[in-house]
């Protein structure tokens, strides 16, 4: 390709380079004015392959545009616009060069076209969304980056590797669909990649740990992103995988009991981030594109995530509203707002009958594809099983959150009733473009059907049976809530989940990091220092390239570098956590290892 | 502001509220009669999903549980009502039956400053 191609990733990281340049006057009109420029750019590429460089034999591909990347591509670049339009009164720079440099990672994922720029885009997702959790500037908010960073960095060590692997068995770096009729060991590592980042049970305890820590517009970008960054590879990697069948039914059903014990609202949308994304999960097992059933899923995941960014951003929008305003997320501690919110309650209101599929809402069009095809494939009880667990997501995303913030017992201390109104004008125009995003894609399908990648598929959402179906769920549904309300109300408590494994863990944890790891890590080290291991890894160039290249130079740069970070941030004082990480990256390493010796 | 007056109006007369509450979920009841028996004659008409008897090779569940239950959700009126109350009851009460179970020391649901943060 000759002439310039511009990637849409470059457009928001250098408006994000320069932003810190801008003056302040103008600075306004420069927030708004990247993300549309990239959000145009996406919109006006054609398809094909561009963006292709060699780099040490290795042929690596930054913009494969196809439908499929398109539809993903364009409503990442939609929200990118929303997101930044509701944060658009914050000062620090650094926050929006954080969100943009976390879009960058995540759109230049979506047009990558081989796993060497598929994992570096990764990464730098997972880097820079990092930061969002870390500006949130509570003590606890930077445990709880290091968490997520760490288990983010697990999940690049395990893609790695199984990128390497694949690369051994075939000498493709291509990513394309792999075999997942007879999964190899690599197959199976890049999946375990993307399942980490989609926050599949037993694989997703960072996300509500994540995203209920978030500043208050941090969360609305990573709600949009990496899990929607990961279903986008799981369907361009893995369609029909059927172990994801399971797996995402299992994720439906996971997020909405944790959801009914919650007791903080961002915590709860993010469980039910967990319970939406398993229709997706789910979705991507069934796209077996052989069967016209496999299709209708695979248009369906593209849909129900286009439709769960936009709500699931309008309901975090929503919540993290209350929380700016009042400094307050937890039902015990808010309730009876709508007399001082009002136009955020129905912006709320209009998320919660989205994502829960009301008739003429987003999540009616969208998530039906993917429960019709379940039904479809004959796996009935996947069918069954999701729409119980939409019965659940009615119940506390619809209802639950609503009721009791804007609702129910006034829980408020008397300074957060003083602090709390409607907020300033750019975030209600977020939310109000989000909310009429979400009535526009369920009232008038050609819009949001259009641009699935499928176009063989015909689906009628619309029809008197579904709409009676649908209705008959949900009005039960909230009978339910309404009859079990004392049962429902929130308890001033947190519900334990498997980060317990890391987090509780920590005096034996710390032991662990210390010694026996550290022993062995440095002995791994010496021995592969002193060449005993360098022959066999020479055996194949790529994994030499590779270790040095990107291992040393990426996975040990960002180790020293957040060792650095970490210690500007907060001093020497808690040079434990530092002591993980570097365990951490020691214990990768030697996952790595073992890997290659077992093969 | 008018929204809060609205809401207000409402809440006021809550009472009336659940009446009409109550009377669109019946009407619902008797729109769903009517929809099953009008459409009984011709089944495939019915609701969304597969038809069982064109397809078996597609279907792995033909017979059992889950036959047996898409037949009743396809044929009986209001079982979508049914499947929607039930579920909600069934979530919450499994949910909270979770949300108790022992963790050692405490259980699930877990006092606030358990991470001692």
């Amino acid at each position: 390709m000759n002439e310039l191609w511009i990637h849409p990733s470059l457009i928001f990281l250098v408006g994000a380079i320069l932003l810190p340049l801008v003056p302040q006057a103008a600075r306004k009109g420069w927030l708004l004015l990247v993300p549309i420029l990239a959000f145009a750019r996406i919109v006006t590429m054609n398809p094909g392959s561009f963006g292709v460089i060699h780099v040490a034999n290795f042929e690596l591909t930054f913009g494969r545009v196809d439908r499929l990347s398109q539809v993903f591509g364009y409503i990442m670049g939609l929200m990118a616009i929303v997101g930044t339009l509701y944060g658009l009164h914050v000062k620090r720079a650094a926050e929006h060069i954080a969100a943009w440099t976390y879009v960058a990672g995540s759109i230049g994922a979506l047009y990558a076209g081989d796993f060497i720029t598929l994992f570096l885009f990764w990464e730098l997702m997972a880097v820079a969304s990092t930061f969002l959790i870390w500006f949130r500037g509570r003590d606890r908010s930077i445990a709880t980056g290091y968490r997520y960073l760490l288990v983010h960095m697990a999940g690049g060590v395990a893609l790695l590797v199984g990128i390497m692997l694949t690369y051994k068995a075939t000498h493709s770096l291509a990513f394309n669909a792999l075999d997942v009729a007879n999964p190899s060991a690599g197959t199976w590592l890049i999946t375990i990649g993307f399942l980490l980042n989609a926050a599949v049970p037993p694989l997703h305890a960072w996300l509500p740990d994540a995203y209920g820590e978030a500043t208050f517009n941090g969360s609305v970008f990573m709600c949009a992103f990496t899990t929607k960054t990961a279903v986008y590879a799981l369907l361009r990697g893995v369609p029909g995988f059927q172990i994801l069948i399971p797996l995402g039914v299992i994720m439906a059903l996971y997020g909405v009991v944790y959801a009914v014990l919650e007791n903080d609202s961002r915590r709860l949308l993010a469980y039910h981030v967990i319970s939406q994304v398993g229709y997706m999960v789910a979705g991507v097992g069934l796209a077996n594109l052989d069967t016209p059933f496999g299709r209708l899923a695979f248009n369906g995941v593209c849909a129900h995530a286009f439709a769960h960014i936009l709500y699931k951003g309008l309901l975090f929008m929503g919540c993290g509203t209350v929380l700016h305003q009042t400094g307050e997320s937890k039902f015990t501690e808010l309730g009876g707002l709508y007399k001082k919110m009002p136009l955020t309650f129905v912006l709320t209101l209009i998320g919660g009958l989205s994502i829960s599929a009301f008739p003429l809402f987003s999540g009616f069009v969208s998530k039906s594809m993917i429960v019709t095809a379940g039904f479809d494939s004959g796996k009935l009880w996947v069918g069954f099983f999701l729409m119980l667990a939409s019965a659940g997501t009615f119940l506390h995303t619809g209802l639950k959150v609503p009721y009791f913030i804007f609702f129910g017992k006034n829980n408020c201390k008397p300074q957060t009733w003083e602090k709390a109104k409607d907020p300033v004008w750019n975030m209600i125009a977020a939310m109000s473009i989000a909310a009429f995003l979400c009535i526009f894609i369920g009232s008038y399908t050609p819009y949001l059907y259009g641009m699935l990648p499928r176009q063989d598929v015909v689906y009628h959402p619309y029809n008197f049976g579904h709409v009676m179906e649908t209705l008959q769920i949900l009005l039960f549904t909230a009978l339910g809530f309404f009859l079990m309300l004392k049962k429902l109300t929130p308890e001033a408590r947190i519900s334990l989940d498997l980060d317990l494994i890391y987090r509780k863990g920590g005096q034996g944890f710390l032991w662990l990091a210390k010694k026996p790891i550290q022993a062995v890590d440095t002995f791994v080290g010496e021995i592969y220092n002193a060449g005993g291991l360098v022959p066999l890894m020479r055996t194949s160039r790529f994994v030499g390239i590779f270790d040095s290249a990107v291992i040393d130079g990426i996975v040990d740069g960002f180790a020293s570098g957040f060792r650095n970070f970490g210690a500007r941030l907060r001093g020497a004082q808690r040079g434990a956590l530092q002591q993980n990480l570097t365990a951490a990256f020691g214990l990768g390493a030697l996952l790595l290892l073992a890997y290659l010796f077992i093969f | 502001m008018s929204l809060v007056r609205f809401i207000d109006f409402l809440r006021d007369r809550l009472g009336l509220v659940i009446k009409v509450c109550i009377g669109l979920l019946a009407l619902l009841i008797v729109a769903d009669i009517a929809r099953v028996l009008l459409s009984q004659g011709h089944e495939a008409a019915a609701a969304v999903g597969p038809d069982l008897a064109s397809a078996p090779s597609e279907v792995e569940a033909v017979h059992g549980f889950w036959a047996h239950l898409y037949h009743i959700a396809e044929t009986w009126p209001v079982f979508w009502s049914v499947f929607g109350f039930i579920a909600c009851v069934l979530i919450v009460y499994v949910s909270k039956w979770y949300g108790h179970l022992k963790v050692g020391r405490t259980q699930i649901m877990a006092p606030e400053d358990f991470y001692h943060e």
